[in-house]
């Protein structure tokens, strides 16, 4: 049972992930009880670059239609506005377009025709070039500086836009707003924000709630989440009602996919959690107060970019024998080796790279591996990223006859070293990606960055 | 001795952006978190060696009573989902935690 909405309060429903699922009693329920705003995360750069690179959604489109159907109609019924952020997956323009796609089929099978508002984030290589030419660009987590170079290789840029960016769509009362990439707490900060609610506690619970019913217990099987936000505090409530918020795991959320867990650093500046305090209010509910937004000097936002890495050809076999075992750092140099000798004048080994996976041994961990054991059998994935398909197949099948019949020491099984357990071996496996930019870019003018654009 | 997954509620790695894995050690009592903490075997050194990095690698060690938590992130090696990387999503990086030995 969901309390009815107050009037001094903001309420927001947050769904954590666009086509991940959600209980279809959760949002009538929450939407009956009342709520201001429906709020959607729709992507991350978690599964990594290949679709920023690409342009490619990381959701299936039936998924997604399933949850986007749900929440047009609630948000219709009930009158309040739906915002979805980082649209198709890494936000941007090819992937917001999509989106869009999915959405007007659902309003057309709803029969709505609803306001949309797009706020597009996507970067072209001349904005970014001149933000590094002006010094504007920061080093962030990779420890590098970004250069010109970086930017002229990226097949797409994208800049994480903060809940300010969103204040002009907002203005507009959209029934529906679709935003590129976002900072995750911008789908549920902004509205409220904008009605002028206090800025520390708004963008703490948009952390909070941003990954759903993630921070409540239990956390198997994914679901929306509550939140009311009043003058001096906010409540957290899971809208399902197996499910509870508890100070364990709202703190233990509080700490999730962040390096810093007390000053959680977003666009403008950072939410100072030295003195929040999470409540226990009932046995389902979260109380949070005392969060603080401590502004930066200057406004940044955070721009991500991924360029073409190679191509990828792979192969997976598995060793038994103990000799082979003990021998695998040798027997790896060795491949390399007679690859080099075989191909020179042909293939450059700066054409390519090869990278053992051996699982059994360290194949999850590499260098951090501290437990050197082998297990009694390992296996093997040899990985290449080539400059081209042609040559990481070709350097993927000299891999794998050099490692079937390399000699080792104390090898007696001369037949054959690996066991393969397809034919072909090799495996084309496309294109391989890379973050080659994620950098803070300071802006003057948070309030009219992003391109907006109206559909009706 | 006591190891840490004997200890601990939650023990996990997990991305915190493409380029840094961070590691969540919570606790699901005030005893043991203190007891944890006073014993002094978790620490910096500690995490360094089992990781086999440099203490300027290690990032943000550090107790936070208000969580019952322990948190440190790692610069990664490689970026997530780029050539070499092994592990995407940065989630199967806690294991040899659970062995450490943090009370006498």
């Amino acid at each position: 049972m969901i309390e009815r909405k107050r009037e001094d309060e903001f309420v927001v429903v947050s769904n954590g992930m666009l086509g991940y699922g959600f209980r279809e009693e959760s949002l009538r329920d929450a939407v009956a009880a009342g709520v201001d705003l429906i709020a959607c995360d729709a992507g991350s750069s978690d599964p990594g670059p290949y679709y920023l690179g690409t342009g490619k959604p990381f959701v299936g489109d039936a998924m997604i239609l399933r949850d986007l159907r749900l929440m047009v109609k609630a948000g219709a019924d009930a009158g309040v506005p739906l915002i979805i952020g980082s649209a198709g997956g890494a936000g941007g323009d090819g992937q917001v377009d999509h989106l869009l796609t999915l959405l007007g089929r659902v309003m057309e099978e709803l029969g709505l025709d609803r306001k949309v508002a797009v706020l597009r984030s996507e970067l072209d290589r001349e904005t970014v070039r001149e933000a590094v030419e002006e010094g504007r660009v920061r080093t962030f987590e990779t420890g590098a500086a970004l250069t010109v170079e970086d930017v002229d290789a990226a097949a797409h840029i994208v800049a994480q836009v903060g809940p300010e960016s969103y204040f002009r769509a907002l203005a507009g009362r959209p029934d529906i707003l679709v935003v590129g990439r976002a900072w995750d707490v911008s789908n549920i900060a902004a509205l409220p924000l904008m009605q002028g609610h206090d800025r520390g506690l708004a963008l703490h619970m948009g952390k909070i709630l941003e990954c759903g019913s993630l921070a409540a217990r239990p956390t198997g099987g994914g679901d929306l989440i509550l939140g009311r936000l009043r003058d001096d505090h906010f409540i957290v409530e899971p809208t399902h009602p197996e499910k509870a918020c508890t100070e364990a795991s709202v703190s233990a959320h509080t700490f999730y996919e962040k390096s810093d867990p007390v000053m959680l650093a977003g666009p403008g500046g950072s939410v100072d959690l030295r003195r929040t305090r999470f409540d226990q209010i009932d046995p389902r509910r979260i109380r949070v107060s005392g969060s603080a937004f401590r502004e930066a000097e200057r406004y940044t936002v955070k721009l991500e970019g991924a360029r073409l890495a190679g191509h990828r050809a792979l192969t997976v076999g598995g060793a038994r024998d103990p000799a082979f075992i003990r021998s695998i750092d040798a027997i790896q140099e060795a491949v390399r080796e007679k690859i080099r000798e075989t191909q020179a004048g042909f293939i450059d080994p700066s054409q390519y790279s090869i990278t053992f996976h051996r699982y059994g041994l360290d194949g999850v961990m590499g260098a951090w591996e501290p437990n050197r054991q082998a297990a009694h059998e390992i296996g093997i994935l040899i990985d290449v990223v080539a400059e081209t398909p042609e040559i990481a197949e070709a350097v993927c099948g000299l891999a794998r006859s050099t490692i079937l019949h390399v000699p080792f020491e104390g090898r007696r099984a001369t037949a054959g070293n690996i066991a393969f357990p397809f034919s072909p071996a090799e495996i084309p496996a496309g294109p391989v990606y890379e973050f080659n930019i994620y950098h803070l870019m300071e802006i003057d003018e948070p309030e009219s960055f992003g391109r907006l654009e109206w559909l009706q | 001795m006591k190891a840490l997954g004997e200890l601990a509620e939650v023990i996990r790695s997990k991305n915190a952006g493409p380029f840094i894995v961070t590691f969540d050690i919570l606790f699901g009592d005030e005893e043991t978190f203190e007891a944890v903490r006073s014993a002094g075997m978790l620490n910096r050194q500690a995490v360094c060696g089992l990781y086999g990095v440099s203490d300027n690698e290690l990032l943000g060690f550090d107790f936070y009573p208000f969580a019952r938590a322990v948190k440190f992130s790692l610069r990664r090696p490689v970026g997530s989902g780029g050539p070499r990387d092994a592990d995407v999503y940065g989630a199967q990086q806690h294991a040899p935690l659970l062995d450490l030995a943090v009370l006498p």
